[in-house]
């Protein structure tokens, strides 16, 4: 092997009996599943609030800021302990070091935008964001991701998760024929 | 056998020894993650196209691996299944939110965990699906006023497949197992009709 190309991607059902052994491990240790969006969620609320809390200037504390959001965001930040010392925020630093790790491993980790033989830079990167939007707006309305939902609740034969993993891969296939010049 | 997990209940961990696990496990999913590819939106986003069918392969392995172990430990008696989070169930929420995402998911070609990892190893357009989903969650907060009646609706409750089927966990198991497997050979059909690689793709 050519020591300055990356390495090829593991086989799938050997990465696949990889996560699902950290999958039972998380069950076995901690009694409950993987997450990602859950971790993103607190940053993102966390994030604007102190924005919000110091456009104010002074003439509003935070606490006061916060008096005024609705239930959802009160839910994860009107809270007794820190809002960003939750098991998930945890999990999300893992992640990204067990990446970065992989990715050294295997000499994978390159500045780069990912994108198809026929899409613009700009129109890949617009794309990207778009899809994060949208996809943060459907796993807030359904409790979870791929991670939360589909991959937990579905090991642990949650009915809804279930429901869940049918209904994505009805949404990425409803809407794969017009997006398909991104990657073909 | 006498009940030994989930250990942090059982054995009543302090908080700091479950912060010291998430991050622990945290870094086997997002090692994990990266081995599989899924730090490449090409990888991902091939499972729409049939151009790489390894998203189905990784996720029906991993549910398969972790469902045996903890239906098995289950039913050996050392782990106590009611110990264990599962996700409640708001079926219409949980559908429309699925359907949402899952197009999202086409769009953007990362998830949550997978823009992390690809982030983490350098590329740019993860960490533009990152800024965009801290966008969509502002926006998801802000309309909650309005759909909060939805997002409530049809809940269920710990709602598990065994209960829906009538049938015991053993035989369900048995049959996602037999799902799995159906999905696997869908995959290798997928291969060779549109003349893929065995599924160990370059980067």
């Amino acid at each position: 092997m050519n020591r300055l190309k990356p390495a090829v991607y593991g086989n799938p059902y050997l990465a696949g009996i990889g996560l699902g052994l950290v999958l039972l491990a998380a069950f076995v240790l901690v009694g409950r599943g993987l997450g990602a969006s859950g971790a993103m969620t607190r940053l993102s609320l966390y994030t604007a609030h102190n924005v919000e809390t110091a456009v104010a200037g002074g003439t509003e504390a935070a606490h006061e800021v916060l008096e005024r959001q609705n239930d959802y965001v009160k839910k994860y930040l009107a809270t007794e302990s820190d809002p960003l010392m939750d098991f998930l925020v945890y999990m999300f630093l893992g992640i990204l070091l067990g990446g970065f790790l992989s990715g050294t491993m295997a000499r994978r980790v390159s500045f780069q935008v990912i994108r198809g033989p026929r899409a613009s830079l700009r129109t890949r990167l617009l794309l990207a964001f778009a899809g994060g939007i949208i996809s943060a707006y459907g796993a807030r309305l359904a409790r979870g991701c791929t991670s939360g939902q589909a991959l937990s609740g579905g090991a642990t034969l949650a009915a809804g998760s279930w429901a869940y993993l049918v209904a994505v891969f009805a949404g990425g296939f409803a809407v794969a024929y017009f997006f398909r010049k991104e990657w073909t | 056998m006498e009940i030994i997990a989930p250990f942090s209940k059982v054995f009543e961990w302090t908080p700091t020894l479950t912060s010291i696990m998430a991050v622990l496990l945290g870094f086997g999913f997002g090692f994990s993650l990266e081995r599989a590819g899924f730090g490449s939106a090409r990888t991902l986003a091939g499972v729409w196209y049939g151009y790489d069918m390894a998203v189905v392969r990784v996720m029906f392995t991993a549910v398969v691996v972790a469902m045996l172990g903890l239906f098995g430990l289950y039913y050996l008696g050392v782990l106590e299944l009611d110990l264990v989070y599962v996700n409640p169930t708001y079926l219409w929420p949980q559908v429309v939110g699925g359907f949402i995402f899952g197009m999202g998911f086409n769009i953007g070609a990362y998830c949550p965990g997978t823009s992390l990892v690809a982030m983490a190893t350098g590329k740019i357009d993860g960490l533009v699906f990152l800024l965009g989903f801290g966008v969509g969650v502002l926006g998801f907060a802000w309309s909650f006023p309005y759909i909060q009646d939805f997002y409530t609706s049809s809940y269920m409750g710990r709602l598990m497949l065994p209960d829906v089927l009538g049938l015991p966990p053993g035989v369900v198991v048995l049959l996602v197992v037999f799902l799995a497997f159906g999905a696997f050979a869908l995959t290798h059909f997928v291969d060779s009709k549109m003349g893929n690689g065995q599924g160990q793709e370059q980067p």
